[in-house]
């Protein structure tokens, strides 16, 4: 009888109640919120650290088709195809994020984690590792390639497009 | 009564500086008597004034849980000496690991205490969380109690993990780049969630900032909240469950006696046996420290730590999304279900359920030991289900396709352990359960042990040519 009579007239006192009980819960929320802004990453700003984002690779010429370089302050490697075309190959494996070196005499690259290896256009040879590396985009200008290593591009196979060409000069 | 008391104006100084901070120990042996029960009364806050004598026996909890708290107090106490010396940042975290041991009086032995005290802990929560499976204490009104033990074990976890890449080292750096690596493959939000605990898209002075934070406050702010919560929900129990054998009632009552001394003698026994162990491991072996982490060059193999060997393990057989992902979220539903499922008998104090409980358990083991090895061999060298099945996408021939012959042979195991005893659903529940957990620790083990260079399995004939080649 009583719950009854609950329910068919609110009071003012259950309804402070819900009141306060809905205002926690968006306090609660807020926090919550706000705790996981607070986290989220974001780059910290050094002096000269800036310079790290667009890495100059260097004269169109200095590279041998068919051959891969490594850049370690941006942490990619610069291929080029034996077309004379460029990739820039993220040094990360896709398969759990160890660093892959390249094999000179094999021509590929092997990660040492869980022996996914990859051919010079970052393509998988070997599972496990579930896709191609990840490329940066290749600007040239004069003959000079430069490699925007902010953000790895994720692709699932190698494809031509994604393949620079240095333009020719006539 | 007056006269009982010794006066204070008749005392020199540091007579009367004692007298202020202890005012009973100046009186007489009668009083002293008094001061011990009121110590005694501070100890039986937190313990309860009289336990059933059977819960003393050492083989019902082989002191499991008291040594976790010991280890916990240990890793507080070296934890908070680490942090005078320890700096959370990549240029000069290894370097002031390297200046502690070296430098610092003492400082190898207490790095050495934290590690081995966090490393054997783990092992410690875990056969403490297998005691109280098999003697059944997780049935009503242990239930809840069960899942406060479960969060506390994935706390102790975190911590490992948080502590592992501490030290800044290529063991560390890479471990942890592959853990962190697992989290990608979570459906939806893995990107998002690798991000926020990275703090970056790669490992750097974020990840080791916040995995400082993670070490040294969340963890033990939360283990100090969980720990007086789980021994609270013990006394509210009624203390220990009481073993019995699993032909007696369950309310047969026994005799009590005073918890002081028969209860604490003991906890101290063991508490300082394990110290005195854990002492000598550390006196006589290093907590391990490799080169300098470098970020362009990752060591061949690299390892996760040890208690991930079994899933970097189960990576190497199945699909990411499976072995990361859909197979540990499986695990841990099954684990916070076990105290909420339908069980014929309420078998809290009998070991193992019952005779036919422990043959039927024994059989799990068994079978896990045969097959497991043989499924793993049998991956390696024959089974290919991506090359036999080209047309499928690998979710489908290196996930689900093995992940449901799996499921399949756990289902049949089930029905036949259980048709062939006849048993009740607690001890089939119990059998499969052990077949999971022979399985996974057998997994465990061919991680650390039988992954040599590029992962690959090395026959237990081998290991001891490729320790010397590794370690001239």
């Amino acid at each position: 009888m009583g719950r009854e009579k609950e329910k068919a007239e609110p009071t003012r006192r259950s309804f402070l109640n819900i009141l306060w009980i809905v205002l926690g819960g968006v306090a609660l929320a807020e926090f919550v919120a706000v705790a996981f802004a607070f986290l989220r990453p974001r780059k910290l700003k050094v002096r000269g650290e800036d310079t790290d984002s667009i890495i100059t690779a260097g004269a169109v010429g200095r590279f041998e088709p068919n051959s891969v370089t490594a850049f370690v302050r941006g942490k990619f490697y610069l291929a080029r195809l034996e077309d004379g075309g460029f990739l820039a190959l993220s040094r990360t494996c896709t398969h759990l994020g160890c660093s892959v070196p390249w094999m000179e005499k094999e021509m590929k690259f092997a990660c040492p984690c869980h022996g996914s290896t990859f051919d010079i256009t970052g393509n998988v040879i070997e599972a496990p590792a579930p896709r191609a590396l990840d490329i940066y985009p290749i600007t040239t200008e004069n003959n000079i390639i430069k490699v925007d290593a902010r953000k790895p591009i994720k692709r699932s196979s190698f494809s031509v497009e994604q393949v620079v060409y240095p333009k020719k000069k006539a | 009564m007056q006269e009982n008391n010794v006066m204070p104006d008749r005392l020199n100084l540091l007579q009367r500086i004692r007298y202020s901070i202890f005012p009973g120990t100046l009186q007489r042996p009668a009083y002293r008597d008094r001061y011990r029960n009121f110590f005694n009364s501070l100890i039986l806050h937190f313990r309860p004034r009289s336990v059933q004598e059977r819960t003393l026996r050492f083989t019902l909890t082989w002191g499991l849980g008291g040594m976790a708290v010991v280890l916990v107090c240990v890793l507080f106490a070296t934890g908070l000496m680490l942090k005078f010396v320890y700096q959370p940042v990549p240029d000069r975290a290894y370097e002031s690991i390297v200046h502690l041991q070296n430098n610092v009086l003492f400082g190898q032995l207490i790095r050495n205490v934290h590690h081995w005290s966090g490393n054997i802990l783990l092992i410690i929560v875990f056969l403490h969380l297998l005691r109280v499976f098999f003697t059944g204490a997780f049935h009503p009104p242990r239930q809840f109690n069960w899942i406060i033990g479960l969060v506390m074990f994935l706390a102790v976890l975190t911590s490992n993990i948080t502590g592992y890449l501490l030290p800044w080292d290529q063991l560390a750096f890479w471990a942890i780049t592959i853990c962190t690596g697992m989290l990608e493959y979570v459906p939806g939000i893995g990107e998002w969630l690798q991000k926020l605990i990275r703090g970056g898209n790669e490992i750097g002075p974020a990840t080791i900032s916040i995995f400082f934070a993670i070490h040294t406050a969340i963890i033990p702010a939360c283990l100090l909240f969980l720990m007086p919560w789980h021994f609270w929900r013990v006394r509210k129990a009624g203390g220990l469950v009481i073993p019995r054998r699993s032909d007696e009632d369950e309310g047969s009552q026994d005799e009590k006696v005073p918890t002081i001394p028969n209860l604490i003698l003991r906890e101290i026994v063991v508490a300082l046996v394990l110290i005195a162990v854990i002492m000598s491991i550390s006196v006589i072996f290093n907590a391990p420290l490799e080169a300098k982490a470098n970020p362009g060059l990752s060591p061949n193999p690299t390892k996760a730590p040890w208690y991930f060997a079994g899933i970097q393990e189960l990576l190497l057989h199945f699909h990411p999304l499976f072995a990361l992902f859909i197979i540990p979220v499986f695990i841990l539903i099954a684990l916070v279900s076990i105290p909420y499922l339908n069980y014929q008998t309420d078998t809290a104090g009998v070991w193992f359920v019952s005779h036919r409980g422990r043959r039927m358990s024994a059989v799990a083991a068994l079978t896990a030991v045969i097959i497991t090895p043989i499924g793993i061999i049998a991956d390696e060298f024959v089974i290919d289900f991506a090359a036999w099945l080209p047309d499928l996408s690998s979710v489908v021939s290196n996930g689900i396709l093995p992940a449901v012959f799996v499921l399949a042979g756990i289902i049949m195991f089930y029905w036949l352990v259980k048709k062939k005893y006849a048993a009740t659903n607690n001890e089939s529940i119990q059998s499969v359960f052990v077949l999971l957990m022979v399985a996974f620790i057998i997994l465990t083990i061919t991680g650390i042990w039988f992954r040599g260079k590029g992962m690959m399995l090395i026959w237990p004939w081998e290991i001891a040519g490729w320790v010397e080649v590794n370690n001239p």
